[in-house]
């Protein structure tokens, strides 16, 4: 047992490599989000739209278990009025209680429910547990320019089907454009008109992924918005310190720099 | 020349207090973040108010949920207990105040001021005694009606409690105070 | 050595007298601030305050974190997630303590490279020097503890290789393996000691820095010339230094506030951009991810450790001279540390009588190599190990070795320094007497 074990440390500290090269081969379109850049904020329209592509088509297979409901109704996230929110977890998922060992329709204090059903991943954090961009040369840079592209990537996958198949060891695999190797066992998800939008928004495959991908980094990161004021609060404030601090350091040494004239 | 020398100083002083205020401003508003942490965190706000559904609650039978970590007894009550309830004149009451946090502080223990709507069917209270903070047992004490009906009795220092909840006799001081409550449907209520 | 020449505090009321000879508290807390400090220090000795800092922002928000972490391999992840969505403030509070230690590890590789470029390390200063090593090895076995708490894919499998590294050593090394997981593999038992040690060893790490403090404040902080401070007389050293406060305060907290404009943005803006994606996966010990790096502060050394595989002729040999009990894997891990000793043991390598590399010609250029090789060898340790990597770090490792063993040895032999300043007096009235358009000037004329 030991042995082994020694064994799979030493091959874990060889591949780095392989699977770094195969990271780096799919195609990620560098899609434009409201959210990015220094000031970007979440789009509540689009929020909302992508709510609906997760409700009426990922949550069949995929869950969002560290996603609390309620906070559907954050000012900046979906911003949905609290009582459509009760309404929308009921009508839509039912949570297991423990106090009653019985099943019965999710409260807004509950979370998601997780989804184990299709061994399809938790979505909670997807959109920062892929990164859609990759150096140069290991260098960072893209990363940098276009940032990590964990919503990018997953847009680009939706979207990213060219429709041939192929059946691998009793696997149905599909061909995308996005994913690493190329072949992916999810079947396509989106067909186009999937979803109605409320808003008359045309539901392209397209429009669809960059939705529920903008609603995937609001549940990855539901703070962003107050994270970049943060910042940039923190990032005026200091500056100013700065210019302060460095008047007050320069008027501090210039008796002693002049003296040093003498 | 003395003149520019106090000039100069003003500048300067003006200069390093405005650099000391600004630190300072900087140390507390990264002082307060490390406070307001500690204050409840949103998943336990969101449990501040709960809605409990009592279309199963048979009359004269109680439930008993957890509210702020506490238990509340939402009992409905049968038409004995509410002509026992109504029967008691107020000045026999060891706490002639009503405790109910949904009207006003210093109206009477009638228990009219108690029950939550104007029938009297409903009763919701905490179910915590008010002496030193253990959990009374429904149905029980010297002031159950006949048949260990209604009433509530607290076992650690026998504390007993009437058909509305209030204290009758025991070292408890205060009423079992009723907690904000209200239906929101016919049987839905919603609690905080 | 009783350090440099200056005026001590002198209790002047009852009250101060009463408690001067009872507790000096006053008196250290005095000298401490008031300690003489060479006037010509430059913008490199601000690395220090940096540091200072970066300490006390990790266990401020390290301590507020563990109020809502729960160290169980069930729940850490969600209890990470709990911080982020639910606790007052958490999700900043936490991306300050995830990209403090990429300060921290900024500031201080700033700082170990000051030190090797004006010889902070020379006698008088080895012990200074030591214990700044025992502090850097303390904050990389902190940080790398800490990387495990999360409990996200790149948490468990870099705690899986990482001791997998113990267990290279011959003979003893699985069982000190096992030793440190307690079990088998990494499990909660494995979570639940790192994060004792992770809260533990900060304030290891404050203990040593006093202890660094005081060790060079009795020597006597180095300079960009390395020429002493005069301890002929309070009169010669004063013409030499100036006290700490307020003079190097103010122009450290000036120092610190830039960098915290940086830092700010960083973690406003981009706080996973030094991180990596796939800790945002929970631990699975059933599944690798595709390819584990260690945070980038540890990459030269990672590098350094899969430098030398069983081809090297090097590897080769010790294998043979020790009948195979050296073998490549053991071989890099014995590198990895080497590389860490080698630099703790340069008070003793260099051999130069001449300080400041500021008059060293040759050494300046071997030293900026370093440097430069320091960066190739952190990129290559982030790059797939197949290909023209392994000859890049194998190279870069080599010159690490080269550097300490060689060439700082034989430069204090072949190299013909340029004259040093007499005083540190000189070099501050070289650097501010001559030119009329500087600061001093505007500042001679104070009717402005």
């Amino acid at each position: 047992m030991l042995k082994k074990l020694a064994l799979a440390a030493t091959l874990a500290l060889a591949p780095v490599s392989g699977a770094f090269a195969a990271g780096a081969s799919g195609e990620v379109t560098n899609y434009d989000f409201s959210f990015e850049g220094a000031f970007g904020t979440f789009d509540q329209a689009q929020l909302q739209r992508g709510l609906q592509v997760y409700t009426q088509v990922c949550s069949a297979c995929h869950g969002m278990k560290y996603v609390p409901l309620r906070t559907l109704s954050a000012e900046d996230g979906p911003g949905m009025p609290e009582d459509q929110v009760r309404a929308y977890a009921e009508q839509f998922f039912e949570v297991y209680d423990e106090e009653i060992e019985d099943f019965r329709p999710a409260r807004p204090t509950d979370h998601f429910p997780e989804n184990n059903a299709a061994g399809a991943p938790d979505l909670s954090l997807m959109a920062k547990a892929r990164a859609g961009f990759h150096g140069p040369y290991g260098l960072g840079i893209n990363q940098f320019f276009k940032g990590m592209g964990g919503p990018e990537y997953i847009a680009s996958l939706l979207a990213g089907y060219t429709g041939e198949e192929k059946e691998e060891a009793g696997t149905i695999l599909y061909e995308n454009k996005a994913f690493p190797g190329g072949w992916i066992s999810m079947a396509p998800p989106l067909y186009g008109d999937d979803v109605e939008y409320s808003d008359g928004t045309e539901a392209t495959i397209e429009q669809q992924s960059k939705d529920v991908a903008a609603f995937l980094m609001w549940a990855a990161e539901p703070k962003l918005m107050a994270r970049k004021q943060a910042g940039f609060v923190g990032v005026l404030f200091l500056t100013v310190l700065s210019v302060l601090l460095y008047l007050t350091n320069k008027r501090l040494w210039a008796p002693v720099k002049a003296r040093a004239k003498d | 020349m003395s003149n520019a020398e106090h000039h100069e100083g003003t500048r300067r002083d003006f200069l390093y207090y405005a650099t000391a205020g600004a630190g300072a401003v900087a140390t507390g508003a990264a002082v307060w973040p490390l406070v307001n942490q500690m204050n409840p965190s949103a998943d336990v706000l969101a449990l501040s108010s709960i809605r409990v559904d009592v279309s199963g609650v048979a009359e004269g039978s109680q439930i008993t949920v957890k509210w702020l970590g506490k238990p509340v007894f939402i009992r409905r009550r049968t038409e004995a207990e509410i002509e026992e309830a109504r029967s008691v004149d107020v000045s026999d009451l060891v706490d002639p105040i009503a405790r109910n946090a949904n009207i006003d502080g210093s109206a009477e223990a009638t228990d009219e001021n108690r029950a939550l709507d104007d029938t009297g069917e409903w009763l919701v209270q905490m179910g915590v005694c008010t002496h030193l903070g253990c959990v009374p047992l429904g149905n029980a004490g010297d002031y159950a009606l006949d048949g260990g009906v209604g009433g509530w009795f607290c076992p650690c220092h026998g504390s007993h409690y009437d058909t509305s909840g209030r204290i009758r006799k025991g070292p408890a001081p205060e009423n079992l105070p009723v907690p904000p409550a209200e239906f929101v449907d016919d049987t839905t209520i919603l609690l905080g | 050595m009783s350090g440099i020449p200056h005026d001590h505090y002198e209790p002047s009321t009852g009250g101060e007298k009463w408690l001067h000879s009872r507790l000096p508290i006053v008196g250290l807390l005095y000298d401490t601030l008031m300690i003489p400090t060479p006037k010509n220090l430059n913008w490199m000795w601000i690395w220090g305050i940096v540091l200072a800092f970066c300490l006390a922002l990790q266990i401020i928000t390290g301590i507020v974190l563990v109020m809502h972490y729960t160290p169980h391999v069930d729940l850490a992840f969600g209890s990470i997630e709990h911080i982020m969505r639910n606790v007052n403030g958490g999700a900043m509070l936490r991306y300050l303590h995830m990209n403090g230690a990429s300060l921290f590890f900024v500031a201080v590789y700033a700082h170990i490279f000051r030190g090797l470029y004006y010889g902070s390390y020379k006698a008088p200063r080895e012990i200074t020097w030591i214990i700044g090593m025992l502090i850097y090895l303390l904050m990389m076995g902190t940080a790398f503890m800490g990387y495990v708490l999360p409990w996200g894919q790149m948490s468990f499998w870099g705690a899986t290789v990482i001791t997998g590294l113990f267990g290279a050593i011959p003979f003893i090394g699985e069982s000190i393996q096992t030793w440190l997981l307690g079990g088998p593999a990494v499990d909660n038992a494995t979570l639940n000691r790192f994060f004792s040690l992770h809260y533990l060893l900060p304030f290891v790490i404050a203990g040593l820095v006093i202890v660094h403090i005081w060790a060079f404040h009795t020597t006597g902080n180095n300079n960009p010339t390395g020429v002493e401070v005069r301890r002929t007389s309070k009169a010669d050293a004063e013409k030499d230094t100036l006290p700490f406060w307020p003079y190097f305060v103010i122009k450290d907290l000036f120092a610190l506030a830039i960098v915290l404009v940086v830092f700010f943005a960083v973690v406003g803006f981009m706080p996973n951009y030094l991180g990596h994606p796939d800790n945002y996966i929970e631990a699975n010990p059933l599944a690798t991810p595709a390819h584990i790096v260690p945070e980038w502060y540890f990459l030269p050394f990672y590098a350094i450790l899969r430098a030398f595989d069983s081809e090297v002729w090097v590897v080769i040999a010790a294998n043979f001279l020790t009948g195979g009990i050296v073998d490549a894997k053991f071989f890099g891990v014995l590198a990895m540390f080497g590389a860490i000793i080698v630099m703790a043991l340069v008070p003793w390598l260099d051999t130069s009588s001449v300080r400041s590399g500021r008059y060293r010609p040759m050494f300046k250029m071997w030293f900026w190599l370093f440097v430069v090789n320091f960066f190739v060898l952190m990129w290559v340790g982030a790059m797939p190990a197949e290909g023209i990597y392994p000859y890049i770090a194998l190279l870069g490792s080599t010159y690490w070795f080269a550097y300490f063993l060689v060439i700082l040895p034989l430069l204090g032999v072949l190299e013909k320094p340029l004259p040093q300043p007499d005083t540190i007096e000189d070099d501050f009235k070289a650097h501010y007497g001559k030119s009329s358009t500087n600061d001093g000037a505007t500042a001679a004329t104070p009717a402005e």
